[in-house]
């Protein structure tokens, strides 16, 4: 009896289908966006390229028994005993159970393992920096060199074969009638020559800040940090030029690091006047708005000092006259969702007050679902407001 | 694979092939192909070489492979029933590790030859499956790939329910034929009969009387063929791919309702046949690694290479040296244990199987219970009675393991929607699992889906119309 042993190389229909897969697993991601943004796996993943998230929409779905609610029979070592625990719930035991099992009543979760970047990229999908003006142009220099130009002089390293010989041929074809190859000549060689690409781009700041007082809470600087996490990541991949300035406040706001800005704790007060005075400043001596595009950010829980509130809408006014869109992002308490001040909180006071409502976006944040909205509101294409 | 190791296997497969002819086997003729990991690994999560496209399959294919790549499993051999019979070895794999996979693959496939229950079975099924995976294929060029991908996820929800009894519909479809016998004469034993299914037969009667025009007739278990031949909104292309499917998942039906039985069946043999051949001590102890690893117990379920295997090696055992009460009481004669398991591969399926031949002392010998789920948390160990774990064994393998659901309406609410019933035997079903599974048939019928069931001892009817769900 004979045994076959074919060429396979060329079969790839298993890996053609597990690309069908992925496709699935990144539509149901599009899909789960909004959970997935604040997802704490993610925001705190400390540099791991890959997480596991929950994705539901990729079951095989059928009519099957409830696995929870039927009796299995089951395989011992030969030393079983009636009243013996083999296992707790959520292990993923026996069969029907799949690996990434969930461990809620009724409900299995596909877990799929993917890239924190691949996730990045379909959220910033739909991002863009609004009102993006023509300021006056900076010159950047572009990392990427170019083999654009053929010269005849150069380095032998940078030596083009392929024209040298098609020269030589040329040459040959002149001088004897026969296009073929004959000793190589000074003038037959062509060399490649680099050259660097200058490309010019409009420049961008944006001025994040955030309130650190007592009253803003693990939950509430859990939004703001997610927020930021993905404004950050998503103007450091989309434009090269632009640059972050972080303040943070409480009744005086001061200039720190991005890693300060995320792992400080401070408390006390709230005087929010005291972070746009602040932003004021810094644009006045380092982003000139003729040659700035410049985008304020702001996260607090709107617990501002009363009395300063007139000042916050004068300066906040003052800053979206010399900007291209101020965000204000007011986060409520966690699990009072229908609770909303109607007065008192700033967000109301800006919506009420400010002379130019253009160039505002504020939204209330009161779940971890509500960050990839804020995304959107803030960094959307202007029209499709969500 | 050099030359000589190819030289070496032939020889192995020549040697083990005489050898089981000797000892009772008949297989198909086979053809053996050496392949490598990515392709024995496709094979296996397609079921069948040259299967359509879909992304299930890619997900199982993946899903397969990282588990070889990080070494936690491996797949040796797949074997395709047909004639003559595929057999895919994996590339690499050592001389007596293949010898005794050669063995397991000609039991397999002797399997697939006597068994009564693919007696029907398309044996050029993987001629038949390039044909509809190309169908498939204009398909998705024609209407687009996601119209295409999307239709198949609904009806792949479903597939599982066609009616595996092929016996059973051929002897309907000749009853068909044939004009009705008379009813019999009315005698003394009928009552008799009627304890079979006194459910049944009374309540359809008087619906008969009340509503004459009942489509179907009868409760129709093949959700497939009936909602490919009755739905309202099917194109014919979509008409064409559920024939297709439900043509693929005959084909695989008896290979689902004898699990335990082929691979009990392999495995005796591969023991059988590897003592017979003149093994190094190396050899052996290689050989006695590996079939401890494949008939080793599982946690948390059943191997069905051990209990199959053992099952078989029990039957010989006790026809071979029946007891002086067997003797008496069935007239069982000594020395013909290989003759019994023969007539056994031939016959039973896995539910008969287990059912005739799981006894008591194998219960104990396998240390096999049943465990439950106690206050949502522990899995516990609730049942040690060999009755009952029996039992319980039949009942998961009922359906093959799926709960049965039948058309009950066609026509519901004179409106040309759709009632499915479970037949609720004692298991729940998973909800939310049936809620997006009536998703599916939706689309397939077109109009309002409703589903009965029974939760905590209650009547359940889940309904959807295309947008929402309810329940009550």
């Amino acid at each position: 009896m004979l045994v076959h042993h074919h060429d396979w190389s060329l079969q790839r229909k298993g890996y053609l289908d597990q690309e069908r897969h992925k496709e699935r697993v990144r539509e149901a991601i599009r899909k789960n966006l909004s959970s997935i943004v604040a997802n704490e796996s993610i925001i705190l993943s400390d540099g791991k390229k890959t997480i596991r998230i929950p994705i539901r929409s990729l079951e095989e779905y059928k009519f099957r028994y409830d696995y929870r609610k039927k009796k299995h029979v089951g395989q011992g070592a030969g030393d079983s005993r009636v009243g013996d625990v083999i296992g707790r719930e959520g292990e993923g035991l026996g069969p029907g159970r799949g690996p990434g099992a969930g461990d809620q009543p009724g409900v299995e979760y596909y877990e799929a393992e993917v890239e924190i970047d691949e996730i990045a990229k379909l959220i910033f999908e739909d991002l863009e920096l609004p009102y993006l003006e023509e300021k006056s142009k900076h010159a950047v220099h572009s990392r990427q060199l170019r083999f654009g130009e053929v010269r005849k002089t150069g380095i032998l390293p940078h030596l083009d074969k392929r024209r040298t010989l098609l020269e030589n041929m040329r040459r040959m074809a002149k001088e004897t009638g026969r296009a073929q190859i004959g000793p190589l000549r000074k003038e037959d060689l062509r060399f490649k020559s680099w050259e660097e690409e200058i490309r010019y781009e409009t420049n961008a700041v944006v001025i994040a800040m955030m309130d650190v007082s007592g009253s803003m809470g693990e939950f509430k600087k859990y939004i703001a940090r997610s927020f930021y996490f993905w404004m950050v990541r998503f103007l450091r991949t989309k434009y090269d030029t632009v640059r972050v300035v972080f303040i943070t406040h409480h009744t005086e706001a001061k200039e720190v690091t991005e890693e300060q800005f995320f792992t400080q704790g401070e408390s006390g007060g709230t005087v929010v006047s005291s972070a746009y005075r602040l932003a004021l400043e810094i644009i006045r001596q380092r982003f000139n708005p003729k040659d700035w595009n410049i985008y304020p950010f702001h996260f607090s829980d709107g617990d501002n000092y009363y009395s300063d509130n007139d000042e916050a809408v004068r300066l906040a006014d003052e800053l979206i006259a010399m900007c291209n869109l101020f965000g204000y992002g007011e986060i409520g308490e966690e699990g009072y969702t229908n609770y909303r001040r109607s007065s008192g909180a700033l967000l109301s006071i800006f919506n009420e007050r400010l002379k130019n409502k253009d160039r505002f976006v504020g939204v209330r944040i009161d779940r971890k679902e509500d960050v990839y909205p804020a995304l959107k509101a803030f960094f959307g294409r202007r029209g499709e407001t969500v | 694979m050099s030359d000589a190791e190819i030289k070496a296997l032939e020889k192995a497969i020549e040697e083990i092939w005489d050898k089981a002819r000797e000892l009772g086997l008949d297989p198909f003729p086979i053809h053996f192909e050496i392949v490598p990991a990515t392709v024995i690994y496709e094979i296996g999560s397609y079921a069948l070489p040259g299967r359509y496209s879909h992304w299930s399959f890619g997900k199982a294919y993946h899903k397969m492979k990282l588990m070889y790549d990080l070494g936690l499993s491996k797949l040796y051999e797949v074997v395709i029933n047909a004639n003559p019979a595929y057999a895919f070895l994996l590339e690499g794999t050592s001389l007596i590790h293949n010898k005794m996979i050669i063995a397991h693959v000609i039991a397999h496939v002797d399997f697939f030859k006597n068994n009564i229950y693919f007696s029907k079975t398309n044996r050029r099924m993987v001629d038949e499956t390039v044909t509809h995976a190309e169908r498939i294929r204009e398909y998705e060029f024609k209407y687009g790939r996601k119209t295409v991908e999307a239709f198949l996820d609904a009806i792949l929800s479903i597939q599982e329910h066609i009616h595996p009894d092929l016996f059973i519909r051929e002897e309907r479809a000749e009853e068909a034929g044939k004009p009705k016998p008379s009813p019999p004469k009315p005698g003394k034993y009928d009552d008799l009969f009627a304890l079979d299914e006194p459910k049944r037969e009374t309540p359809l009667k008087t619906e008969e009387e009340e509503a004459p025009r009942r489509f179907p007739p009868e409760p129709e278990k093949d959700l497939v063929r009936f909602i490919m031949t009755h739905s309202p909104v099917l194109e014919p292309w979509q008409r064409d791919i559920m024939a297709m499917i439900h043509e693929e998942m005959e084909y695989f039906v008896p290979q689902l309702q004898t699990k335990i039985m082929n691979e009990g069946w392999a495995s005796y043999w591969h023991t059988r046949i590897l003592r017979e051949l003149d093994l190094t001590d190396e050899e052996f102890v290689e050989f006695a690694m590996l079939h401890a690893h494949v008939v080793s117990p599982r946690k948390g379920s059943l191997n069905p290479y051990y209990v199959g295997f053992k099952i078989f090696e029990d039957i010989e055992r006790r026809w071979d040296n029946p007891t002086p009460e067997e003797i008496e009481k069935f007239g069982r004669q000594p020395g013909n244990g290989r003759e019994k398991i023969f007539e056994v591969r031939q016959l039973e399926n896995d539910i008969s199987f287990i059912r005739n031949y799981l006894t008591q002392q194998l219960v104990e010998e396998l240390d096999l219970y049943i465990f439950e789920l106690r206050d949502e948390e522990e899995w516990v160990i609730t049942d040690k009675t060999w009755e009952r774990i029996r039992d319980q064994m039949v009942a998961d393998m009922t359906n093959f393991g799926f709960p049965v659901i039948e058309v009950l309406d066609g026509d519901y609410n004179g409106n040309r929607e759709l009632y499915l019933r479970h037949r609720y035997e004692g298991i729940e079903l998973d909800i939310e699992y049936a809620k997006k599974t009536l998703e599916y048939v939706y689309k397939l019928w077109g109009r309002d889906v409703h589903l009965e069931t029974v939760v905590d001892g209650e009547t359940l009817v889940l309904h959807y119309d295309g947008e929402d769900h309810w329940e009550d």
